[in-house]
């Protein structure tokens, strides 16, 4: 324990000395830790900020839903239900292999040059549908593994008590599936989370938008740590609200084999 | 161009260099205007390179749209003349790509300047090295033909509308401090972006400087027209200077050439070439 302490303070000291002893730490000081600069921009980057939760908010509803949907389509047994299922590995595949930025371009922009008028032309609006069509490729990877992982037993006993294949699905197989999936979920929210900066590219003022005016309006990079701090503030709570829900569940079901 | 002629390009350059600085180039030193490469002058700007600022077209695939070397354009003409000033031949001048962000990142330049429609604000100046203005700008409105806000006569009528800037230009800070729209304006990262949001019409109208607004107008929207320009005056004055490292020596030859270039008619000369269409556009106050 003594041993970690001294090795990690004396790490990080090397560290902190090399970086603010180098020639050039001057110049990236005053760039990207300038305090002045900080306070000056935090406000209205932070009003922004407004806009990543609310995409994120709206765009986390849909994703769970869709990408459950999607999982389940993947999951249906038998010759019959082919298509179904090579559509949904197709989507899988296709959705998590274009870069999102590109996505959200050809939605933003491509969608609304169609010149449909009953096409919504608000880039936030194009930029959620990106982000849930991008992310629920990903989540329903999550929610198949998580459905993948319940022994066959399970369903096999469930049938067996006389539930249909749907009962089964919903009672049985899913509630134990997403419980245990729970972690890598909140994982790919917080991928989400950070993505949502991508709207910006749209026009959109949110966060990074709005530091990259800042750091362009005074050619100091400060703003985009005040950006930083901010998805930070919501990365972490969510970590450590996983963490502890993570806790919570395997206390529950130690606790004495019967609860649910 | 072939990758290995590249090497023996840039050698015959620093030995005409050589040459040049033996015959005694007006005005310059090595001793007192350094550059980044011995005998070269390395001049940065964004790629594509779009007119007016840059013209001549581009036979590489390096450079998109306009080629900066071709002499052609306003920015391209004055570096080129800048370039004179200091003792560099046209073939001593080497072009570099350099986006926007980079040329005022922290850190040793590659480019003795960046040329690149950046306007002079101190808050900038604090970080990098302005040359004096070697071009007073004016910003304009674009809008669609035939749309509601193409009606409106003045700053005031502007203010319902949704309006966009490019990132990086000083036309957002002016839609903010001098137009103050009800509605929060868009702010797009590339020229190109900006100009598919005004097609869109997703927003109303789009806040450029004047000679890009006659290129986004004569070129990239066919049914877009020029509303207006505003006056550069008071707190909005808006000037381009060429960017340099902050505190770069080469910042006071850069300095005397363009005040040269300005006192000897140079400058305006160049503005009657590449931007005399970019002059006619009524006054919206």
């Amino acid at each position: 324990m003594a041993i970690a302490l001294v090795s990690t303070t004396v790490f990080f000291a090397l560290v902190v000395v090399a970086v603010t002893h180098a020639p050039g730490w001057p110049q990236v000081r005053s760039q990207f830790f300038d305090w002045g600069e900080f306070k000056a921009t935090f406000p209205e980057i932070a009003r922004a900020f407004l806009l990543n939760i609310k995409i994120f908010c709206i765009a986390e509803v849909f994703i769970l839903v869709f990408a459950l949907f999607l999982a389940v389509l993947r999951g249906l047994p038998g010759p019959v239900f082919f298509p179904l299922r090579a559509l949904a590995i197709v989507y899988a595949d296709l959705f998590r292999g274009i870069p999102t930025i590109l996505v959200i371009a050809m939605l933003g922009f491509g969608a609304p040059a169609l010149g449909l008028s009953y096409v919504p032309k608000s880039v936030v609006f194009w930029g959620i549908v990106s982000l849930v069509l991008i992310y629920s490729a990903y989540v329903s990877e999550v929610y198949r593994a998580g459905i993948d992982s319940i022994h066959p037993s399970q369903e096999a006993a469930a049938r067996s008590l006389g539930l249909t294949r749907w009962q089964t699905l919903r009672s049985v197989i899913l509630p134990q599936a997403v419980r245990r999936v729970i972690p890598p979920l909140l994982n790919d929210f917080i991928g989400l989370q950070k993505d949502t900066a991508l709207v910006g590219t749209l026009g959109a003022i949110e966060a990074f938008q709005q530091s990259q005016i800042d750091t362009n309006a005074t050619f100091n990079f400060t703003a985009y740590l005040a950006a930083a701090v901010l998805f930070v503030a919501v990365t972490i709570p969510l970590a450590r609200f996983t963490d502890w829900l993570v806790a919570r569940d395997r206390r529950r079901r130690q606790a004495g084999g019967l609860a649910a | 161009m072939n990758k290995r002629l590249i090497p023996f390009l840039a050698a015959i350059a620093a030995l005409a260099a050589v040459a040049a600085g033996a015959v005694a180039a007006p005005g310059s030193t090595a001793a007192s205007c350094p550059t980044v490469t011995d005998g070269q002058l390395t001049i940065g700007t964004d790629n594509p390179a779009f007119p007016p600022w840059f013209g001549g077209g581009s036979k590489t695939s390096k450079w998109k749209i306009n080629d900066p070397s071709t002499g052609k354009g306003y920015e391209s003409a004055v570096a080129y003349a800048i370039a004179k000033r200091l003792g560099y031949a046209k073939a001593q001048v080497k072009w570099t790509f350099v986006p926007f962000n980079k040329s005022f990142a922290p850190g040793s330049k590659s480019f003795d300047f960046d040329i690149n429609q950046i306007s002079i604000t101190p808050a900038r100046a604090k970080v990098v090295s302005f040359s004096k203005s070697y071009y007073d700008v004016n910003q304009a409105i674009v809008v669609n033909k035939g749309t509601k806000i193409a009606a409106v006569r003045g700053i005031k009528g502007l203010e319902q509308y949704k309006l966009g800037a490019q990132l990086g230009t000083t036309s957002y800070q002016f839609i903010k401090d001098r137009i103050k729209p009800a509605q929060q304006p868009s702010v797009f990262n590339s020229n190109a972006t900006a100009v598919l949001a005004l097609k869109n019409k997703q927003i109303d109208g789009l806040v450029v400087d004047l000679p890009t607004a006659f290129f986004v107008t004569a070129v990239q929207v066919p049914n877009g027209k020029i509303l207006g320009q505003f006056e550069n005056k008071g707190k909005t004055t808006d000037s381009f200077g060429v960017v340099l490292a902050k505190g770069n020596p080469l910042t006071a030859c850069v300095n005397k050439a363009v005040t040269a270039l300005r006192g000897n008619g140079t400058l305006k000369n160049l503005q009657r070439i590449w931007l005399a269409k970019a002059t006619g556009a009524p006054i919206l106050k």
